[in-house]
């Protein structure tokens, strides 16, 4: 663990010195090409801040309704028999629309089960292997203006149904 | 289909919220949310402006070139109808070895550059949805005269490509998983990246044969 968590410490600036490093070393004027690159940046959240907000609503309506949760315990029933805990269901579904919701999930589940059991290294992989479908396809679409998305979501959400089947496989391995 | 998603959600929410004496919760999420959305925005922007300043230098310097460069098999594999010289394989090479990397904050800047260069190269295409200033008739129906919408553009196979690779996202190490099990005091934080690196290869090989078989 410690090892790991230097690797992340250090990898920041390692990037930092080896790029500046190197556009030094080809003798680019780095500052000024810096601040070309960092106001393009500013352009681009100043961009996707309406979406944002949007979306936050939107799943914020969500969640506080309580529609949420409805869902995950209808579906709890059909999701045990092939070895999904019922906890560990709401953090598949809340993670298709927001990372940092399925996050504080399975923050909880962790409280609860602890990290090391069956439910606790399921979510773990879980969480690790998939990405927030429909942020992540909203926010790209709008950079690009796109409306109708053609066989984004069915592509999607096949691939995190591979991933759902192979973390409830890996789990069970490993636990 | 994200305008039905986004009205559906917001429909749902509320009259499930009316059945369920939620009301009061709903004005709260609402009004947090939005405030939210703004306060993600801010602290997003010091890292979008610090990382796109980086790749400004990377790219003056060659530096993105030459990583493209050792990528491009795998790029040309995946979108073998991006020209070679585009723009749009650079950013979608960094995304990629920023998704890899598990860089969280440097994906999204370079993904959504990537997205606006695979719309330019549907424009150079001569598609005519992704033409400035066109307007697109009103196909179909009930549509009312004064609404008159921007062409509504439907995504090319790059970007559908693109973006199922990216949810189903190829990431190394799962820092912060690992973080937040070490913190509820796992014995073994670390256990899970091997089965996460499978798990996630899998899922990325079948994102792949699917996008391969819709993209014929």
């Amino acid at each position: 663990m410690n090892v790991l968590s230097h690797i992340s410490d250090i990898i920041i600036p390692i990037i930092l010195f080896y790029i500046v490093g190197y556009g030094v070393v080809s003798k680019v004027k780095v500052y000024e090409a810096f601040l070309t690159g960092a106001k393009e940046g500013l352009k681009v959240v100043v961009d996707i801040m309406p979406t944002l907000v949007g979306l936050l609503v939107a799943v914020g309506v969500l969640r506080a309704s309580g529609f949420l949760d409805f869902l995950a315990e209808l579906l709890a029933s059909l999701a045990e028999p092939v070895g999904i805990p019922a906890a560990v269901l709401p953090v598949m579904l809340i993670k298709l629309f927001s990372g940092s919701a399925a996050t504080g999930l399975v923050l909880d589940i962790f409280r609860t089960y602890g990290p090391d059991t069956y439910t606790g290294m399921l979510v773990s992989i879980l969480m690790s292997c998939t990405e927030t479908c429909f942020y992540t396809m909203s926010v790209y679409y709008l950079a690009a203006k796109v409306t109708k998305t053609r066989y984004t979501l069915p592509g999607a959400l096949l691939s995190l149904a591979v991933s759902a089947v192979m973390s409830v496989i890996l789990a069970g391995m490993v636990s | 289909m994200l305008n039905y998603l986004w009205a559906a959600m917001i429909a749902v929410g509320i009259i499930y919220a009316v059945f369920t004496g939620n009301l009061e919760a709903i004005t709260n999420a609402a009004l947090d949310s939005a405030g939210e959305g703004i306060s993600l925005c801010i602290t997003t922007a010091g890292v979008m402006a610090l990382w796109m300043g980086l790749m400004e230098i990377a790219g003056q310097s060659g530096l993105v070139a030459k990583l493209t460069k050792g990528i491009g098999p795998v790029l040309s594999f995946l979108f073998p109808r991006i020209p070679r010289e585009h723009k749009a394989r650079e950013y979608i090479a960094t995304n990629m070895i920023a998704n890899v990397l598990g860089l969280g904050w440097a994906c999204t800047p370079a993904g959504l550059k990537a997205m606006e260069e695979l719309a330019r190269l549907e424009q150079e295409r001569g598609n005519p949805e992704y033409q400035h200033g066109v307007w697109q008739k009103e196909t179909g129906g009930s549509a009312s005269p004064r609404k008159q919408t921007a062409a509504s553009r439907t995504a090319s196979k790059e970007m559908c490509t693109f973006l199922i690779l990216n949810i189903s996202s190829l990431q190394l190490i799962p820092v912060n998983m690992i973080a937040y099990r070490s913190q509820y005091g796992s014995t073994h934080p670390a256990a899970i990246i091997a089965p996460s690196i499978l798990a996630t290869l899998v899922s990325t090989i079948a994102a792949v044969i699917y996008c391969k078989i819709k993209d014929r």
